[in-house]
């Protein structure tokens, strides 16, 4: 998949997280601010590629925002947000390119 | 040197601080010392006053210079001016190295930080700091080491001379000319003053700082005459909105509700909960809640309180009003129901010494029979971690938790399994802050865990219909939310010991360093 | 027939799907169901985002047993579709169906959740429904609606909509639900599924709110939708059976069990005559013991 145009989603709530994402330059771009960096940075890392991975997204540029969410809540914003770039909100692949 | 809560003390900080590892916590019971007295300037003139016009002028007359210690109280808490007004004018003086030693330092302090930087304070010894004095310290802006030391602790500090205070700064909601100091009345009301008392004993020089005058003499003195060297009038020594707010509206949030009601129903299934027990509790939603509950059922089963300690909020007192205890021994006052309880006939103010300090005949927390807690971390050694958050930042203080988990029969830690994604139920707490040994039961919102070491409450817990697990399980179930944790990546430098209560070492405190992404994705 | 369709479910309490932080572990408060809101809860600019959180909530969450309903949008919108797509694939075990007006609006979403069932690769018939009342239109159609699919566990009266319709507005009292309350109850009871009471929004209210259970407990109702985990136990503790109930539940079953097993048809408790139709609630009644945790028997 290609992202188009810059999307967002997701929140600064607690256990929530923002992700952002807009064209890459040839790769993915990952930025990362958490306020659990130190216990789960790599494992958000982990996460986010593997979803991405599997949305099939590999020119990117991707920054998220993490009050401590779970990865089930990541990989649901990194999937908002592609498929709000993608404009796309019917037919989705659910249990295919989404998946846990 | 690995000590008795298994952590690596660094022996160049042993040779630096002079200082033993801990060995547990009744190493050093029966130890004989000589205390620690002040230098004192005798006054026999008669009449005079001991009234200055300024801090500067103040800090002048005690002969301020590079290097001293000076002491503070948290009695104000986030409302508390004297610290900043003191250090800025000790700054404008040009005086360097300086170490504080106070009982806590929070978010009001913000503003000595630069003072921090550029070398006017060298050395911090507090309970604990919060705000950015903690980040201070964190990043390794502290050219010395932050002494993070219990409220027992700082008095047996000072009382056995190893923390020598050269000058005492004492906030005091009054005082008069002669330096009779009390902690109520005037704008700036704060019920008591028992942490300043050891200070008011052990400095060389005792400072009063007052924004409300009052006639001699300042009957009956929290802190006399006898021991005070000079007074200070200043137009406020505090913000009174933030030294004790209206009581907290009792939590409606479920977790706690539950934790509570969890925390109630173990109390009262001891064989401690019987007509004249003693209790303490925090501050924290679930603490209150739970004493509104304990209330209850005292009430029902015409159960009475001995004595309650603490740390007052409206819950404790109202036990008072209704006559469900026999008397209150306060240290500190949170609220403005507490701080007018203080009139009570049976609300009785304490000194930090005896309240909690382990190098003493006896301290009130031995005799307690209950303490309800909160901490950061517990891990499956039941250590407690109440001082640094789980990113490595110094953002607590110990408070009271090392001294009345230790003297307390059953210490009762209260913690959400998961503060956000963070499990407080962990293998091993960032930094150990009250051993394993003191504390005997952890309740949380997913379930209870005894220590095993407390085979006498197991038995008693056997028919009781609570959701009991072992601290492994508690972990297992919050690793299997969250994921496993990894450590925190800490620098080389050590900025920070964690005292234990009897001035051994519990832990070290390292500089924080920026997070770094493991090779391999 | 899916074995679910007849569960206990005293407590369904509303979470928004969208926010992580209410539904990563409502379970610990035991309500006995859940309801994830794709609707009301979820602003319309959320209403994409709302189902990503939804499913993996669904798949990766693990529940501890409590029902998970999803409240999809209606049918007068343009998500309901997408919605049943998410939630059938995610593996919820019912679908509300908000502001169901007529047994048509039910097989429309029985359509939708056969096709993504097939999609999805999951047994006919494993997703339930469950229909929401908020008219007087809903209201009297109650039984076509109750009887509208194989699906339907109950139906569920929504008393802000349905207040509104009726030109009036909630009153604490209870008076302004009356026939409604009592139209579907009847409605369910002729067609054999569940009913559930509105929800009571004044969460600082728990005395208004315990009245308003203890109606809905004497009116038949099986259960409550419920907005916080506070009034989870106060629904429990009014849905346990007395220790009284439970010991008479326990002889009709015990009487009627060995009585059927020697082949006598004549039945009686007490010294008292009891007829077969004491069955289904004796047995209802041990239920309810059970998940209340009061029950020490071995029925």
């Amino acid at each position: 998949m290609e992202i188009k145009k810059p999307a967002i989603a997701g929140t600064l709530e607690s256990s929530d997280c923002q992700v952002t994402v807009e064209a890459g330059e040839g790769k993915i771009d990952f930025l990362l601010d958490s306020s659990v960096i130190n216990q789960y940075g790599n494992q958000i890392r982990r996460v986010v590629y593997e979803t991405l991975g599997n949305l099939g997204v590999d020119n990117v540029r991707i920054s998220v925002v993490d009050k401590g969410a779970l990865d089930c809540t990541i990989r649901a914003r990194v999937e908002g947000a592609v498929f709000r770039s993608l404009e796309q909100t019917e037919n989705l692949p659910w249990g295919g390119a989404i998946r846990s | 040197m690995i000590n008795a809560v298994g952590r690596d003390i660094p022996e160049e900080i042993l040779e630096m601080t002079g200082k033993e590892v801990f060995h547990g916590n009744h190493y050093y019971d029966g130890y004989e010392y000589k205390k620690d007295g002040p230098v004192t300037k005798c006054v026999i003139n008669s009449g005079g006053s001991k009234l200055m016009d300024s801090i500067h002028d103040v800090l002048v007359k005690c002969g301020i210079r590079d290097g001293m210690t000076l002491s503070f109280h948290h009695h104000f808490r986030e409302g508390d001016f004297i610290v900043n007004m003191v250090m800025e004018e000790v700054h404008k003086m040009g005086i360097k190295d300086i170490t504080i030693c106070a009982s806590s330092l929070g978010k009001a302090h913000d503003p000595i930080v630069p003072y921090i930087e550029d070398g006017t304070i060298t050395n911090i010894q507090s309970s604990g700091v919060r705000g950015k004095i903690g980040e201070a310290i964190s990043h390794g802006k502290l050219k010395g080491l932050a002494i993070m030391r219990s409220h027992g602790g700082r008095v047996r500090a000072i009382e056995t001379g190893e923390t020598r205070i050269d000058i005492a700064f004492v906030g005091t909601p009054t005082c008069d000319e002669y330096g009779n100091c009390r902690g109520i009345g005037g704008k700036s009301d704060c019920g008591v003053l028992s942490y300043a008392m050891v200070d008011g004993d052990h400095a060389d020089k005792v400072v009063a700082i007052t924004d409300c005058l009052v006639p001699f003499p300042n009957f009956p003195a929290h802190i006399s005459m006898t021991k005070v060297d000079y007074v200070v009038e200043v137009d406020a020594i505090g913000d009174p909105k933030k030294i004790a707010t209206g009581a907290a509206k009792p939590t409606t949030d479920m977790r706690k509700l539950m934790m509570a009601d969890y925390c109630t129903q173990f109390v009262v299934n001891t064989p401690y909960f019987k007509d004249g027990f003693s209790y303490q509790t925090g501050v924290g939603g679930a603490s209150i809640a739970s004493t509104i509950s304990l209330a209850k059922i005292m009430k029902e089963r015409n159960i009475r309180m001995k004595f309650g300690v603490g740390g007052l909020t409206k819950p404790m007192c109202d036990l008072l009003i209704n006559n469900q205890v026999d008397c209150l021994l306060d240290t500190q006052d949170f609220d403005l129901d507490a701080v007018e309880s203080v009139k009570d006939m049976k609300h009785f103010r304490i000194s930090a010494g005896e309240y909690a300090d382990p190098f003493n005949k006896g301290a009130v927390v031995n005799k307690l029979d209950f303490v309800i807690l909160a901490a950061l971390e517990v891990d499956v050694h039941f250590n407690c971690n109440v001082v640094v958050d789980s990113n490595g930042m110094i953002t607590g203080a110990q408070g009271g938790h090392p001294d009345t988990a230790a003297g307390a029969k059953c210490a009762i830690v209260i913690a959400p399994l998961l503060q956000g994604r963070t499990p407080a139920i962990c293998s091993d707490v960032t930094t150990v802050t009250t051993p394993g040994e003191s504390v005997d039961v952890v309740i949380t919102d997913y379930g209870i865990a005894i220590n095993p070491a407390r085979q006498d409450l197991i038995e008693c817990m056997k028919d009781v219909d609570l959701p009991f697990k072992t601290i492994e399980e508690l972990r297992d179930i919050a690793y299997s939310i969250a994921g496993v944790p990894e450590k925190v990546q800490f620098g080389d430098r050590v900025v920070g010991i964690i005292e234990s209560r009897d001035g051994t070492i519990m832990d070290v405190v390292r500089e924080i360093k920026p997070f770094e992404f493991s090779e391999e994705i | 027939m899916n074995p679910n369709k007849k569960r206990l479910r005293r407590t369904m309490m509303f979470l928004n799907a969208q926010k992580p932080g209410l539904i990563k572990d409502p379970y610990i408060y035991k309500p006995d169901s859940i309801m994830l809101d794709l609707e009301d809860a979820v602003a319309e600019n959320q209403k994409d985002a709302a189902r990503f959180s939804l499913y993996h909530a669904l798949k990766s969450i693990d529940y501890h047993g409590c029902e998970r309903v999803v409240r999809i949008n209606a049918l007068d919108t343009p998500y309901w579709k997408e919605d049943i797509r998410c939630c059938v694939a995610g593996g919820c075990d019912a679908i509300r169906i908000p502001k169901t007006e007529c047994a048509n609006d039910v097989k429309m979403v029985e359509r939708e959740i056969e096709y993504a069932e097939r999609e999805f690769g999951r047994p006919k018939g494993s997703v339930l429904i469950m229909a929401a009342i908020e008219s007087a239109r809903g209201v009297m159609r109650a039984l076509d609606i109750c009887e509208a699919s194989e699906r339907l566990f109950g139906i569920a009266l929504s008393g802000g909509d349905y207040t509104k319709d009726l030109q009036t507005h909630i009153t604490g009292t209870g008076i302004e639900l009356m026939g409604a309350r009592q139209n579907m109850v009847i409605a369910a009871r002729a067609a054999g599924v569940q009913c559930f009471d509105t929800v009571y929004t004044d969460l600082n209210n728990m005395e208004g709110f315990r009245q308003d259970v203890e109606t809905i407990h004497l009116m038949g109702f099986d259960g409550k939708s419920i907005i916080n985990p506070r009034q989870i136990k106060v629904v429990h503790d009014i849905f346990t059976p007395s220790e009284k109930e439970i010991i008479l539940a326990e002889k009709i079953v015990r009487e009627i069990d060995s009585k059927k097993a020697q082949g006598i048809g004549v039945f009686t408790v007490d010294g008292k005559m009891i007829d077969i139709a004491f069955y289904d609630g004796a047995r209802r009644t041990i239920e309810l013991a059970k998940a209340s945790g009061v029950y020490k028997g071995d029925l």
